[in-house]
């Protein structure tokens, strides 16, 4: 976000947002988290910001309209003597608080206009990532590679979660949270996304990354971001999908350059049958230099 | 009434009020009714017994989300529960509450004997048991007998190609949907046509309680949306059985065409449930407050304009299935205007207390109640327009707080809030003035608890739907489960009082004006009122109205 208002804005907010983001010191989401995450891409920002701006506006107009009402149920009570006025109107109130408000939302609709147009852009990307929802898990395709895999539910967590299991799910690690196959990307990295899905319709959503794109059988929806820091970002689908859609998370690992381009010679080989590997050995070569080394050439 | 009094002689009033053909036997009574205030009676009970079912289901989703891990429920029952619990509360309680608040009150307010079509109200209420029955009928029967494959499982607003994956409870559900929707559409036939024409003399449009306003908007939001939420739902029905491709993307058609046409319906449904609550509120506050509404023409374009806007908006509920740019900035634009009227709304009933008199009976409690957690529901709503920060709150336990905060705190209490000013007048007796600051104060401080913490888990990242959750969004739900048990067990309160005073016939006696404050026609009427409200049309003056004087 990059309009100066909102920086202003912020500042006011420090006080407010202190106890969410003290609390996002690990990774989030974490326990007493009160706020949302400013996450670890641009649209994750601008959602923080804007969701800031927009509950402040609403808090200081709060102040306004609380105040306004505790203050007569404290004052004009019958019990206090207080008499009735005998005025019903006032035009001139009538037009400020219509006009005020309106202002009010125009200053809220502009940066919100600005942050999508900038969101908008899904072009230049480096890389294109194909996914598609399923009952109950992700599948992962490196589009133009051989390199795809599914993701789902890792083990001890779907174990953990059935009906009468008798296993504490504060025993397990990032419970409901963790997959067998992570979708891994290159950090500093434009990476667009075309989602689709195979059976029901599906969201996929990683907080941190800042959007939720719905994934729906039979349409291709793209959406793209750009993660400067390496790390785990953590999701679920977001969009009813029978009975195990809140057993399907989503985890996004974001590897330096140098380790994704070794990640992904690896999974490249594995997708490789061994008796085709001369023979792929060039499309290797080339698939490699779109996927991976292509990333740093994009600011 | 002074002049009818007059005319007639009291003799002949009093002899009329023996004559006044009220049926004699529970059937010829009630089954066979066409009196407006029997009608209004049952739609409230059958408001009532619904809102206990749908609340027992909410219940139990509270209980298995009490801590991480599955310890109540399947997943598959759990996704039953969630949209019976939606289907109950909109469909069962809500509407029918606010339709019954209506036949009750809108003859009397206007000085109408009853009804415009009494004949086709009795056909509006009998029809919402007959569509419960099969609403419930695949639900239940899986439950507590075993039988079939449960009730529908693919949430209220019934996504395909979701909602088609269910057994044959989809046809049960969809020919419930078409039941509802016929009730409706005739309720609300009988609502325009009992306000455009059986006004008493001097009861011009603009005098008009801003109940019966509030009404007769919401009477027309029903008959335009009803049918396309009809239409939505039989194109759903003929995917299933005979083999058209509406919604089948493989068959050429488009699964986002039924979000539109659904939300088509379901944004404007939003404003179904609250305008009336709008008008109830505009009753007591004044009422309480022994002073004018504060901006009643503002008050009743803002409601006209709320229902406009209502039907421009719809997408809203759709920022991430895809839309392109200009609409998705079209639908935000559009959205946020709603905070115009609304805000307005507000700003009157706040202004409508200042420099008044109040006292704090149990109707005041709740309608101030209503204005200001009615207000954080329009804060998250307002926020959840923002786009950009929408594809962060979408499908978020952050919009499950926001629709509970305007629907519970918000209809809910307006309901009770109605019931509480208006039960002395219905029966004749006051309720128990204790128990009910009990009930509004155990509500208030459950329905926080209830739903407060949810804003906090959507923002970290907790998705709506889900049975069982990661231990980090434990602390808050277990919160939200406490408010919600404290919240269910409070309204037995509720139930409480009102068997109290209606059947156990206890309490004071009221008289006709019941509240010191109380303006209006329906208060010139006995406590309880006779068996045709106005038999014959009463003259106006304007100081018993509460906006008699029309330069206002
Ligand atoms: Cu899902
Ligand atoms: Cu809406």
């Amino acid at each position: 976000m990059t309009a100066t208002r909102l920086r202003l804005l912020r500042l006011i907010a420090v006080p407010v947002a202190l106890v969410g983001s003290l609390a996002v010191s690990a990774d989030p989401p974490v326990r007493w988290q009160l706020n949302m995450t400013e996450g670890a891409s641009q649209a994750s920002q601008s959602a923080h910001d804007l969701h800031m701006m927009t509950f402040l506006l609403c808090c200081a107009i709060g102040v306004i309209v609380y105040g306004m009402m505790f203050f007569s149920v404290w004052k004009f009570r019958k019990s206090k003597g207080a008499v009735p006025a005998k005025w019903s109107h006032n035009n001139m109130a009538e037009a400020v608080l219509t006009v005020v408000p309106a202002l009010i939302l125009m200053a809220m609709a502009w940066p919100a206009t600005k942050v999508m147009l900038a969101a908008a852009d899904t072009a230049n990307s480096a890389m294109t990532i194909k996914i598609t929802g399923y009952q109950w898990k992700w599948r992962y395709e490196y589009v133009g590679t051989p390199v795809s895999f599914f993701s789902s539910l890792k083990r001890d967590s779907a174990e953990a979660r059935r009906l009468g299991s008798g296993i504490d799910p504060y025993a397990i690690d990032n419970y409901l949270l963790d997959v067998d196959h992570p979708l891994v990307l290159p950090a500093d990295t434009k990476v667009r996304f075309v989602l689709t899905a195979e059976d029901v319709i599906h969201s996929w959503w990683v907080p941190e990354l800042g959007w939720k794109q719905d994934a729906i059988p039979g349409i291709i929806n793209d959406n793209w971001t750009r993660v400067s820091k390496p790390g785990i970002y953590r999701g679920q689908c977001a969009e009813l999908c029978g009975k195990d859609h809140g057993f399907m998370p989503i985890v996004v690992e974001v590897k330096s350059q140098a380790e994704y381009a070794q990640w992904f010679a690896d999974q490249q080989a594995a997708a490789t049958p061994p008796a085709a590997v001369a023979a792929a050995a060039v499309a290797a070569a080339e698939t490699t230099d779109l996927a991976a080394p292509a990333a740093s050439q994009l600011n | 009434m002074a002049h009818a009094i007059a005319s007639t002689g009291a003799g002949d009033l009093h002899a009329a009020a023996e004559h006044d053909h009220k049926p004699q036997g529970f059937v010829q009574r009630w089954l066979f009714a066409t009196n407006h205030k029997d009608i209004g009676t049952l739609y409230l009970v059958f408001a009532l017994v619904m809102f206990f079912v749908g609340g027992s289901l909410a219940m139990v989703i509270r209980a298995e989300l009490f801590q991480p891990g599955l310890q109540i429920v399947h997943p598959e029952v759990f996704n039953q529960l969630t949209t019976m619990h939606a289907l109950l509360m909109i469909f069962g309680a809500v509407m029918p509450a606010f339709v019954g608040l209506a036949n009750w009150m809108v003859p009397m307010m206007i000085g109408a004997p009853d009804m415009a079509l009494p004949r086709m109200n009795n056909w509006s209420f009998w029809i919402l048991p007959a569509a419960f029955t099969l609403l419930l009928a695949p639900f239940v029967l899986f439950l507590l007998f075993g039988i079939g494959g449960g009730g529908p499982a693919g949430g209220w607003t019934l996504y395909p190609p979701l909602s088609l994956q269910g057994g044959d409870n989809v046809a049960f559900t969809i020919f419930a949907i078409h039941m509802m929707g016929i009730s409706s559409i005739m309720g609300a036939i009988n609502i325009i046509a009992t306000i455009l024409n059986m006004r008493a003399p001097g009861m011009d449009m603009l005098k008009m309680p801003v109940f019966v306003w509030s009404w007769l908007i919401t009477a027309f939001l029903l008959i335009a949306v009803m049918p396309v939420l009809a239409g939505s739902v039989t194109m759903l029905l003929t995917d299933k059985y005979f083999g058209t491709s509406f919604f089948n993307a493989a068959g050429g058609g488009d699964p986002v065409m039924f979000q539109h046409i659904f939300w088509f319906f379901g944004h404007p449904e939003v404003y179904i449930m609250i305008l009336p609550a709008f008008g109830v509120v505009s009753e007591i506050i004044p009422t309480f407050a022994r002073k004018p509404l504060f901006g009643y023409r503002a008050m009743v374009y803002a409601i006209a304009s709320i229902a406009f806007l209502s039907f421009i908006v719809w997408a809203h509920h759709m920022f991430t299935v895809g839309i392109p740019l200009g609409g998705e900035l079209f639908f935000m634009y559009a959205t946020m205007l709603i905070a115009i009227p609304t805000g307005i709304k507000v700003f009157n009933w706040a202004f409508t207390m200042w420099q008044s008199s109040m006292t704090f009976e149990t109707p005041m409690l709740f309608a101030i109640g209503f204005v200001m957690m009615f207000t954080i529901g329009g804060f998250s709503g307002l926020m959840l327009a923002i786009v950009p920060a929408d594809f962060q709150y979408q499908d978020t336990y952050f919009v499950v707080a926001h629709f509970h905060y305007v629907l519970v705190p918000g209809a809910v209490f307006a309901i009770m809030a109605a019931t509480y000013f208006w039960l002395p007048k219905w029966t004749g007796r006051m309720y128990n003035e204790t128990l009910g600051k009990w009930h509004f104060w155990l509500s208030t401080v459950f329905v926080n608890l209830l739903f407060f913490p949810q804003h906090f888990l959507g923002l970290a990242g907790m998705p709506r739907r889900i049975p069982d959750y990661n231990i980090v969004f434990a602390d808050f739900n277990m919160w939200s489960s406490i408010g919600a048990f404290g919240f269910g067990l409070s309204q037995l309160l509720f139930a409480w009082m009102v068997f109290d005073v209606c059947v156990r016939k206890h309490g004071a006696k009221a008289s006709a004006g019941v509240w010191e404050g109380s303006h209006g026609l329906e208060w010139t009427l006995s406590s309880p009122p006779p068996y045709h409200s106005f038999a014959v049309p009463p003259v106006i003056d304007g100081r018993m109205l509460a906006h008699g004087d029309i330069s206002h």
